[in-house]
């Protein structure tokens, strides 16, 4: 087991034992405990950074199913190292800030189980190199988001939100997931290592375009870029922590993560240039643009986050552009903007983090986070007003923090990219400086609400819920270390330059090996070039627009309130709803007899269907060997009772007639020498006569049933229809046409498995995966079963929900 | 439902002993004659449920205290458990593995991971069939 599997199983251990530590731990808040893990894997995968930098990476393969092609493969190079970073380090720091934030009557438990489990999957998408596993801990993510996001889900916002993200990011999974089947097909591998080795010989491949699609689909609906951004702002009824650690920081970026780890599989060609860097650049538009009109702290977070997200996805289109060229000083243009998309997302973690945690601990202590309610916080809340300061005038991209050194490469990615004569750019190059200068200006103008609305103004006490006053130290440790991560890159960036974004590019660009394509110097100082007019310029008419904005807040009601994509998602879900149910209520009448007709008749078409299309109903009666005369008696027991349950005037005599039928089966069992078969068959039956006897405690005296003739006559035909085919089936089972035989286990069984009862080593060695799920099946029964009969609620149960 | 059938009663305190040792002896011999752990688990499963019909279920579960969710759950988590075991040794998920060795005693006798993950099946299955019934039965 290699540092990265343990770093990936440590997290999922953990949310098992949280529930027997909490148990035995009733007065300590259990995130002190669970603290430990994200703090250890830090450091653990801290101590990885020299030998990553120097260009080493750390592939491990443990079997998982080899049949399938389906490796456990963890890698860590530089790509996945500053994702690791990322979830471990501001996990630690979001779980830090959660024991603060909330109290023990909370269902702590819960909170810390999923959030583990979300730090696992998390973990397990940027390690995985097998791009199943990937998918699995993909989907598990958008679980455990549904988990933490309707963690509240007595309100009725938080279910909506939580269904909502569920729905959208989960069906991009399965779109993702088509498209790495696609992949699979074209390429012969699930390794994204061996991908990117071979993708070069399919390029021309017909399902090359349509892979790439659904992949992008799947990285865009979890990166909540436009139009599926809808799910990220109703995402923030989840508590603050998960807010900041799930729907800033991590989660939405798998999707980033995506496009930069398939950016050497399917970069350089025209089609994942535009989509990506198109639809980020509207993103980027267009979440600044809606943040604006909020009220809400913290949808106004989730907007930005959502045009913050749009900007580093249009980064990475742009950098994509390089593997169209040779390794020229050209490309060294474009290779830079993928440079400032890694070293934007550090700094977004750092600042967003931040100002959520901030609005966090506005809203914990003032009880509102409406910003017409708030204002004049700053004499109450000092630290936290710093930083949000820091937090927001670095997002705004100003001076001297992080956010204006990624800002800056941002506005020289654009400008460069003006001048690409590839891909029909020429025609639309210019629209990219422009769309991102504007997008700026209102992110400005954001930036700007977060902190005057909050922080200056009057103070309205009689609005606000609580009494204001700073938040306690601890809950401040956390923000304020996000506020000096912020101003820290600002002044020393090419420390992190030097050692995670350097080896993050050589994995995206494996192409270009050269130190001078890879890696750039962040400086804060260019002169007076284009990039720091265009910031200046923000900064004068983001402050007119700022001041105005009351005279020109008529253009958000210019587009009426049904035409939005909210209203679009909730229709269709209504008309789906509606449709389903329609369907479904045709056909599920509530009759038996129509639930047996379906299955019969559907049994009759699949199975003899098929059987005589393929010819596989061939037999021969000749060489069979002679039937005997208690063979004969035992078919005649069960054809007497067979029919004589037809007849039976009880339910106890029916049920004793099938037993009948159910021993003189195993009878015959015994008889052909399967002794195994024999066994099972007579406990089958003991066990389900005592079942049936108990059940029929609860049913009604048996009625004859007065059915119309008719239909009497299609009961018959369908009958005598299924026990032909059944017949057929039985008889065609030895010609062996359709499947190879399973003799193969006959032979070796001692040999392979080291036991002589064939069934039993099929059952336990060589089949064991499907006895599992078959015995796990089993007890999702049971348990289905209990539930269904004990925990039913009673008519005076009390109602949870709003 | 209170019943007081002592001739049913009586026979069945030796029975279900007659029945027990068989799903003890149908268990182990599964590997190399008829058997095998989903026919013991059933085995098991119907001596309890004889006793439930001789006495009432809360005799039952006075004399045998066990939460048979839990005995399911523990089954499936021993089938996970020896499944996961064999990636620690590096070998595909749910791969067993064997041995035998001499003893002085039973002579030459086998062991492997197989009859692990056989329990798992049994405690299942009696877990599984017992909570259904007794779940059945108790909603009167």
């Amino acid at each position: 087991m290699s540092t990265v599997n343990m770093a990936i199983f440590i997290p999922f251990i953990a949310a098992m034992l949280i529930p027997l530590v909490y148990k035995k731990l009733p007065r300590l808040h259990i995130g002190w405990i669970v603290l430990v893990i994200p703090t250890f894997l830090f450091i653990r995968l801290a101590c990885y950074i020299p030998t990553i930098a120097r260009g080493e990476t750390y592939l491990y393969t443990a079997q998982w199913i080899p049949s399938f092609d389906i490796y456990f493969s963890t890698y860590l190079d530089g790509l996945s190292m500053i994702f690791g970073l990322l979830i471990t380090g501001v996990g630690a720091l979001v779980i830090l800030y959660s024991i603060y934030y909330l109290s023990t009557k909370e269902s702590l438990q819960h909170f810390y189980i999923y959030l583990m489990l979300f730090m696992g999957a998390m973990l397990g998408v940027v390690f995985s190199d097998n791009i199943m596993v990937l998918y699995v801990f993909w989907e598990l993510t958008s679980i455990s988001s549904f988990l933490l996001i309707a963690f509240w889900y007595h309100r009725k916002g938080s279910r909506y939100g939580a269904r909502k993200s569920l729905l959208i990011t989960v069906g991009g999974g399965f779109a993702m997931l088509v498209g790495f089947i696609m992949i699979y097909t074209m390429t012969g591998t699930f390794h994204v290592r061996e991908i990117i080795a071979v993708i070069g010989e399919h390029k021309e491949s017909h399902l090359f375009l349509p892979a790439m699609l659904l992949l992008l689909f799947g990285a865009f609906t979890k990166s909540a870029q436009f139009p599926f951004h809808i799910w990220l702002p109703n995402a923030m009824e989840a508590p603050t922590p998960v807010s900041a650690y799930l729907h800033s920081a991590t989660m939405v970026k798998a999707g980033i993560y995506l496009v930069a780890r398939f950016t050497p599989v399917f970069g350089g060609e025209a089609v994942w240039f535009w989509l990506i860097s198109g639809v980020g650049l509207f993103t980027l538009f267009w979440g600044s643009f809606c943040a604006i009109r909020q009220t809400d702290l913290k949808a106004l977070l989730a907007y930005s986050t959502v045009s913050q997200l749009g900007m580093i996805m249009c980064l990475f289109g742009i950098g994509s552009a390089s593997l169209h060229m040779d390794a020229n000083i050209e490309a060294v243009l474009y290779t830079q903007a993928t440079f400032a998309a890694l070293f934007h997302l550090i700094n977004h973690s750092t600042f967003k983090g931040a100002l959520f945690m901030v609005v966090g601990i506005v809203d914990y202590r003032v009880g509102t986070r409406d910003i017409r309610k708030l204002g004049g916080l700053m004499a109450f809340m000092p630290i936290s007003f710093t930083v949000a300061v820091i937090g927001s005038f670095s997002m705004a991209g100003l001076p001297p923090f992080n956010g204006f050194l990624s800002k800056e490469m941002f506005f020289t990615a654009v400008l460069h990219v003006r001048k690409l004569d590839i891909f029909a750019m020429d025609t639309f190059g210019i629209l990219f400086p422009v769309i991102a200068w504007i997008a700026s200006c209102f992110t400005f103008i954001y930036c700007m609400i977060i902190v005057w609305q909050t922080f200056f103004g009057p103070y309205r006490r009689e609005k606000l819920e609580r009494k204001s006053r700073e938040a306690s130290p601890g809950m401040l440790i956390a923000p304020v270390t996000l506020a000096l991560f912020v101003v820290g890159i600002f002044f020393f960036p090419n420390v992190l330059g030097d050692y995670i974004l350097k080896p993050a590019m050589a994995s995206v660009f494996p192409s270009f090996q050269s130190d001078n394509y890879l890696r750039q110097p962040i400086s804060p100082w260019h002169g007076f070039n284009t990039e720091l007019m265009m910031t200046i310029g923000i900064l004068i008419i983001g402050t007119l627009l700022y001041m105005s904005r009351r005279y020109w807040k008529g253009i958000y009601n210019l587009v009426p309130d049904s035409w939005t994509l909210d209203n679009l998602y909730n229709n269709t879900l209504t008309q789906m709803e509606a449709g389903s149910s329609f369907i479904t209520s045709f056909y599920m009448t509530g009759y038996l007899r129509h639930y047996l007709l379906y299955m019969y008749v559907f049994f009759i078409l699949a199975v003899g269907g098929v059987l005589v299309y393929t010819g596989a109903f061939d037999f021969h009666m000749a060489n069979d060997a002679p039937i005997n005369s208690y063979e004969w008696m035992i078919a005649g027991v069960v054809f007497t009772s067979a029919i004589a349950i037809l007849f039976a005037k009880s339910r106890l005599t029916s049920i004793i007639l099938n037993g009948v039928i159910g021993y003189a089966i195993a009878v015959f069992f015994v008889l052909f020498r399967a002794p195994d078969l024999a066994l099972t068959q007579i406990v089958v039956e003991t066990v389900t006569t005592a079942l049936f006897l108990l059940c029929f405690y609860f049913l009604p005296p048996w009625r004859k049933e007065n059915a119309e003739p008719r239909s009497k006559r299609v009961n018959l035909v369908i009958s005598i229809a299924v026990g032909l085919v059944f017949i057929l089936v039985a008889l065609s089972v030895k010609s062996g046409k359709l499947f190879d035989t399973i003799a193969v286990y006959f032979e070796n069984a001692d040999e392979l498995a080291g036991g002589n009862n064939i069934v039993n080593t099929i059952l336990a060695d060589f089949r064991a995966f499907d006895t599992m799920l078959e015995v796990i099946v089993l007890l999702i029964a049971g348990i289905g079963v209990f539930s269904l009969i004990r925990l039913k609620a009673g008519k005076g149960a009390e109602k949870i929900e709003d | 439902m209170k019943i007081n059938d002592v001739i049913l009663q009586a026979i069945t305190k030796i029975v279900v002993f007659i029945i027990l040792t068989l799903a003890v002896y149908l268990f182990f011999s599964g590997h190399h004659t008829p058997g095998g752990g989903f026919v013991g688990g059933l085995v098991l499963a119907s001596a309890f449920v004889l006793l439930c019909l001789a006495y009432d279920v809360e005799t039952v579960q006075k004399g045998i205290p066990f939460d048979f969710k839990y005995v399911a759950a523990l089954g499936a988590l021993i089938m996970l458990i020896v499944g996961l075991g064999s990636i620690v040794f590096d070998v595909p998920f749910l791969s067993q593995s064997f041995t035998s060795m001499e003893s002085s005693l039973f002579g030459k006798i086998e062991i492997s991971t197989v009859t692990l993950f056989e329990a798992g099946v049994a405690l299942s299955v009696v877990g599984v069939v017992v909570t259904i019934i007794l779940s059945i039965s108790k909603d009167v």
